[in-house]
């Protein structure tokens, strides 16, 4: 049965509109690769349960000739997405047996274009990291390994889980957040495609907040056109998220394969940072070789304010965290300690202290200094007129080039514990996606290559805003150029 | 700037969460570490330049007045450590 969990999407929902295999079969089939992947650590709850009474359901709406895109597909969601009535962690001890009432935009979007849920992916404890080691539920396991190498990996981060999960086979797509590149580099890291649509695409709401104004829920899955087929299922208005932007969904899928004769791909030549693999950037030409055989037009670009992204992310995004989780006081749910002769001030601080990991404390840390009297405007303000001006770089570029080309991520996968102790070291990942994240313009990761060990390599491009079409049909033609097929060995089958 | 132990508690007292004295010293040192590197800010000139903040330029819509969702106290209440008489319930705030 596992050769059903290797067919894409796109395969799987025609098959299963021709009636060769049944959305039980292909749930079964995913179900029994959750169940021997635990080695991997990718889920923190799995829901076989749900899975196959979703996938009843979609037999019978199979039946009735009435299927929407996804119906009978197995997807794994990231447990920063509410799921009514199903335990949401986010990754926190803090939230550990919280069952939310309600159900997210985006996950609702899903089932209701008929997906079939395996499971809650592991992930960073409310998004924060790059690597999926700041899980409060252990770290997950990247399904690749280094050539002649049993030394674990990290899958990236954060939504590590949903991209192992899709790289191990165990679903066909899943959901994530990318809040500074938690979609894109986990992507790159684990061989698939990851897609952060422009911000407004897909609704917030229902989704664990870390930084409102950088978070962007987006799907992973292994080709460009299942990519296509996930975010349009996911995305659209959503009234119950007062930043959701109200302009039609596009027919993604339909002009995937259009030409490239024209296309203008700009290249910034500030995306080359010290200590990056030379196969890196070997990998980065052989793309622009790619798109330019595809027909595109390549272009020097400059994007002057790069190096500033990194800086004013990590004023900007623990400023919201800090603000974001005020909300967890021991009052309404998750965990509550109550210190013996304690008051209400103690209570808060012991929850709190108890239910936060020490990175989202960090980060909390960071986000009250830099929001305190006498710091504000030094910090944080400084912080969001340099976004401004990233914005603008991107603005100026746009009036240039259609899309932008650059590696997504300085650097293969990394052993678990190699970074953990260096928080600066780990923030580098982010490198190259977070300004995407600051200008809230849609930016897709896509596999293209392997380094010299065997690990995947993905390469960025980088679109205007609401410009998702143009961006999946660049990206098609670089998934053509690359022909990436490798996959993970399954060692965690014994 | 960089940041003392002393202020390093202060930060800890106004996020509300429990900073245990031998954690102090080492969260000092990393904070210090983060806040050092994001000093290099200051380099850019934004003179004249608005702060963004929003990602995407929108509008707030309007909506009618009136309740949409609502008598799901049960479900609300449903989540919380402890509750009484369908309030949530705190330790004792006024003597």
């Amino acid at each position: 049965m596992s050769e059903l969990t290797k067919l894409t999407i796109a395969e799987a929902r025609d098959a299963l509109r021709a009636k060769k295999f049944s959305a039980r079969e292909l749930a079964e089939a995913h179900l029994s690769e959750v169940a021997a992947a635990r080695p991997l650590n990718a889920f923190i709850n799995e829901t076989p349960d749900v899975a196959l009474k979703q996938a009843e359901a979609a037999d019978k709406a199979l039946a009735a000739g009435k299927a929407p895109s996804l119906t009978g597909i197995p997807v794994a969601i990231k447990d920063v997405f509410c799921t009514k009535g199903i335990e949401t962690t986010a990754g926190s001890q803090i939230l550990k047996g919280f069952i939310p009432p309600y159900e997210s935009t985006v996950s609702a979007n899903l089932f209701k274009n008929g997906a079939v849920m395996v499971g809650k992916t592991n992930m960073d404890e409310f998004a924060m990291g790059s690597s999926n080691e700041n899980s409060s539920f252990g770290p997950v396991i990247s399904p690749w390994r280094a050539e002649g190498s049993d030394e674990n990996l990290v899958p990236g981060g954060s939504s590590g889980g949903s991209s192992s999960s899709v790289a191990a086979f165990l679903a066909m797509g899943s959901t994530g957040t990318d809040t500074g590149g938690s979609i894109r580099q986990p992507a790159s890291l684990t061989g698939i495609v990851g897609l952060k649509p422009s911000y407004g695409r897909c609704s917030r709401w229902g989704c664990v907040a870390f930084a409102s104004s950088l978070d962007h829920p987006g799907p992973f899955a292994r080709t460009v056109k299942d990519s296509a087929i996930m975010l349009q299922a996911m995305a659209g208005y959503d009234v119950k998220d007062s930043t959701s932007v109200n302009v039609p969904v596009p027919d993604y899928e339909a002009g995937l394969e259009n030409s490239l004769k024209g296309l203008k791909v700009g290249i910034p030549k500030e995306y080359v940072v010290d200590g990056m693999p030379v196969e890196i950037e070997k990998l980065w030409q052989k793309g622009i070789a790619w798109l330019k055989a595809a027909g595109a037009e390549i272009k020097d670009i400059s994007l002057p304010h790069t190096k500033y992204a990194l800086p004013a992310y990590y004023i900007v995004a623990p400023a919201e965290a800090s603000s974001n989780l005020a909300r967890y006081d021991g009052v309404r749910y998750g965990l509550r300690k109550s210190p013996e002769d304690g008051g209400l001030v103690e209570m808060y601080e012991a929850t709190r202290s108890a239910g936060f990991g020490d990175e989202v404390k960090r980060r909390i840390l960071i986000g009250t200094y830099v929001l305190s009297a006498g710091y504000y405007d030094a910090y944080y303000l400084q912080a969001q007129k340099v976004r401004t001006k990233i914005a603008d770089d991107f603005r100026a570029a746009f009036k240039d080039v259609d899309v932008i080309l650059t590696p997504t991520s300085p650097d293969k996968a990394f052993g678990i514990g190699a970074k953990s102790d260096d928080p600066l070291a780990m923030y580098m990942n982010d490198v190259f996606t977070v300004p995407a994240n600051l200008a809230g313009i849609p930016a897709i990761s896509v596999p293209a290559g392997l380094s010299g060990d065997g690990l995947p390599l993905g390469l960025q491009i980088i679109g205007p805003a609401f410009e998702e079409a143009k961006l999946l049909n660049a990206a098609w033609h670089l998934e053509q150029g690359a022909g990436f097929s490798a996959t993970p060995k399954p060692w965690w089958k014994g | 700037m960089s940041v003392d132990k002393k202020t390093v508690q202060k930060i800890a007292h106004l996020a509300r969460i429990a900073l245990p004295e031998d954690k102090v010293a080492p969260m000092t040192s990393e904070l210090n570490g983060i806040l050092e590197w994001i000093e290099q800010l200051g380099e850019v000139d934004t003179k004249g330049v608005e702060p963004m903040t929003s990602a995407a330029p929108t509008t707030l819509y309007w909506r009618e007045d009136k309740v949409t969702e609502g008598d799901n106290a049960e479900n609300i209440l449903k989540n919380a450590a402890e509750t009484e008489f369908g309030f949530f319930t705190v330790p004792k705030v006024i003597e």
